[in-house]
């Protein structure tokens, strides 16, 4: 096995992909944020509650993919209960820089996010690991109601 | 047309003529089952290229020196030999293009931009390649248009059995893939230009899939139109050819303007050439069309009936191995698919098996393959895809089946 498959398929990762937490839908979610990868197909619907100040309450997620996205979206929603959006943005940061190769050293925020910068040497793979941040990025922005993302920036729906 | 048994070819020695199949990828010895998104290229494509810009270098149809004659007469020469490859009556239905994707969109524009009105049926299959459905889809919303899919079956193949439905007199053109990409499906090509010529549409195959592969005789198949692309023949990128019957070429337009499409220009108004030229404004990929023309030659020389019996072989060999993995599951048809197959894993996504393929020096591709709507036909998101051609070897195929139970392994 090649050390990079090691790195880019740690075993906390498939673990995540094979048994995503926080993985369902989620009653009376605030927002639904539905996100798309055209370039492979995958979707995410993103379902969050908003407690006091705006913190994320809640969050879970459906939806299918690759091991990638599936374990980004996992470990993303088990990071981000009780964050303040503030907080929820900086890690969104954070996390876009480690896998884009920003940053070389995993920032301590990031926990067991950090395990996905294998990520980086596979540019292809970029999105995949992206897309359920994408879609927090557009939840946090709404606080309230139902909407679309996608992946492709310059995607433009017909 | 070539009659060579595919057991009378070397088909290792033929791998000699592919430098690049040499290569390494990620320190292990290249699998190339990507055949279908482009091919390799033999060594005397690549000497073609070399040569022309050695020897023969200059702008065609204009110049009135010694090179300009070389160029000219060598890119003339390439249609030439395009036309009689293709069965085409004369060199004048060979149109010059950059591809499959360029040569439906010049018939999508030129030709429907001049004969499509509102109400008017545009026939499709759901098996099309986003390139014979997009520009489809431009001109139905520019006129008013209708488009109708034939459906397909859960098999791979075509409902041809719903046709007499679909295929009424509103239909004015009958477009439709030789070979999907997706699933290896081959269709009827003759007797679905049959049908059509029954109610008056014409026929446009999309031979991305199938001309560098079999046999094709665009008179034999009845077809009226026909695209496809040099670079899944052998040949370079940024060539590929429509052809179109004598009568239909010239009832269509000019599409582009420019040079070399023009017999005389005023400042407010131009005269046209005929067809061909009058389709190629601007000055051609002619290095392109020389390096497809020794495609051609290539392909010739090994046979197409060869290479169809060789591909029909690794394809068949694949399928059977790949249906002993667990959680495998094949799509199109079982028997007579063209030289490759898309196929899902229940332990792997078809992005992680090709990611984890690639790195033991397997090529693949994983995605929708330009084929939404047809995944989503299927209830996929994507497959991952082995596809191949002559060059391949039941050897690597082994291979990959190696590769693809160290995935379950990895993935499950
Ligand atoms: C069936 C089919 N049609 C059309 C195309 C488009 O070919 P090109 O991109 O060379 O224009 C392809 C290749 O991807 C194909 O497989």
């Amino acid at each position: 096995m090649s050390p990079e498959l090691e790195e880019l398929y740690q075993e906390v990762i498939l673990d995540h992909s094979r048994r995503p937490r926080n993985f369902g839908d989620l009653a009376d979610a605030a927002v639904l944020v539905h996100g798309d990868n055209p370039a492979c197909g995958d979707e995410i619907h993103l379902g969050v509650r908003f407690g006091e100040g705006g913190n994320v309450q809640d969050i879970k997620f459906t939806g299918r993919g690759c091991a990638i996205s599936q374990a980004s979206a996992s470990l993303m929603t088990t990071k981000l209960k009780g964050k303040s959006p503030a907080e929820a943005m900086e890690m969104f940061r954070v996390f876009h820089d480690l896998v884009t190769g920003e940053t070389d050293d995993a920032p301590r925020m990031l926990g067991d996010l950090r395990l996905m910068q294998g990520v980086r040497k596979f540019p292809q793979r970029v999105k995949c690991a992206m897309l359920a941040w994408r879609a927090i990025e557009q939840a946090l922005q709404q606080s309230a109601g139902e909407s679309t993302i996608s992946t492709e920036t310059d995607f433009v729906a017909p | 047309m070539h009659r060579v048994a595919s057991s009378a070819v070397d088909w290792n020695a033929i791998r000699e003529d592919f430098p690049i199949l040499r290569e390494q990828a990620h320190g292990h010895p290249l699998i190339y089952f990507d055949s279908a998104a482009t091919s390799q290229k033999p060594r005397n494509v690549l000497d073609a290229l070399r040569n022309y810009y050695e020897h023969e270098n200059a702008n065609v149809h204009r110049g009135l020196h010694e090179l300009s004659s070389r160029a000219t007469a060598a890119y003339e020469k390439s249609r030439q030999r395009v036309a009689s490859y293709l069965g085409a009556a004369t060199a004048d239905e060979i149109v010059f293009t950059r591809g499959t994707t360029e040569s439906i969109n010049l018939v999508a524009q030129a030709w429907g931009g001049k004969f499509i009105r509102a109400r008017d049926v545009i026939l499709l299959t759901e098996m099309e390649h986003h390139s014979n459905l997009v520009p489809w889809q431009l001109l139905a919303e520019r006129t008013g248009a209708q488009l109708r899919f034939v459906p397909v079956r859960d098999d791979g193949t075509l409902a041809l059995d719903q046709l007499p439905s679909l295929l009424t007199p509103e239909v004015k053109l009958f477009a439709f893939t030789h070979i999907s990409n997706s699933l290896g499906t081959i269709n009827p090509v003759a007797e679905l230009c049959d049908k059509a010529r029954s109610v008056g549409a014409l026929t446009l195959v999309d031979a991305a899939q199938s001309v560098g592969h079999l046999p094709i005789d665009v008179r034999e198949l009845g077809c009226d139109l026909l695209a496809f692309s040099g670079h899944k023949m052998c040949g370079p990128t940024g060539i590929g050819a429509l052809y179109g019957r004598a009568d239909i070429l010239d009832s269509i337009p000019p599409w582009h303007g420019g040079g070399e499409m023009i017999v005389s220009v005023t400042l407010e108004k131009s005269a046209f050439k005929k067809a061909p030229h009058r389709f190629e404004a601007g000055t051609p990929n002619i290095a392109g069309a020389i390096g497809l023309a020794a495609a051609i030659d290539y392909i010739e020389r090994i046979g197409r009936s060869a290479i169809f019996e060789h591909d029909a072989h690794l394809a068949g060999y694949a399928v059977e191995r790949l249906t002993e993995l667990p959680g495998m599951r094949v799509l199109g048809p079982r028997e007579d698919r063209g030289a490759l197959v898309g196929f899902v894993m229940e332990t792997a996504h078809p992005h992680d098996l090709t990611t984890f393929a690639d790195q033991h020096g397997l090529a693949m591709r994983g995605g929708h393959h330009c084929n939404q709507p047809l995944m989503r036909r299927f209830g996929l998101a994507g497959t991952t895809r082995a596809s191949f051609y002559f060059y391949n070897t039941t050897a690597e195929i082994d291979r990959m089946i190696e590769i693809l139970r160290a995935a379950v392994r990895f993935f499950s």
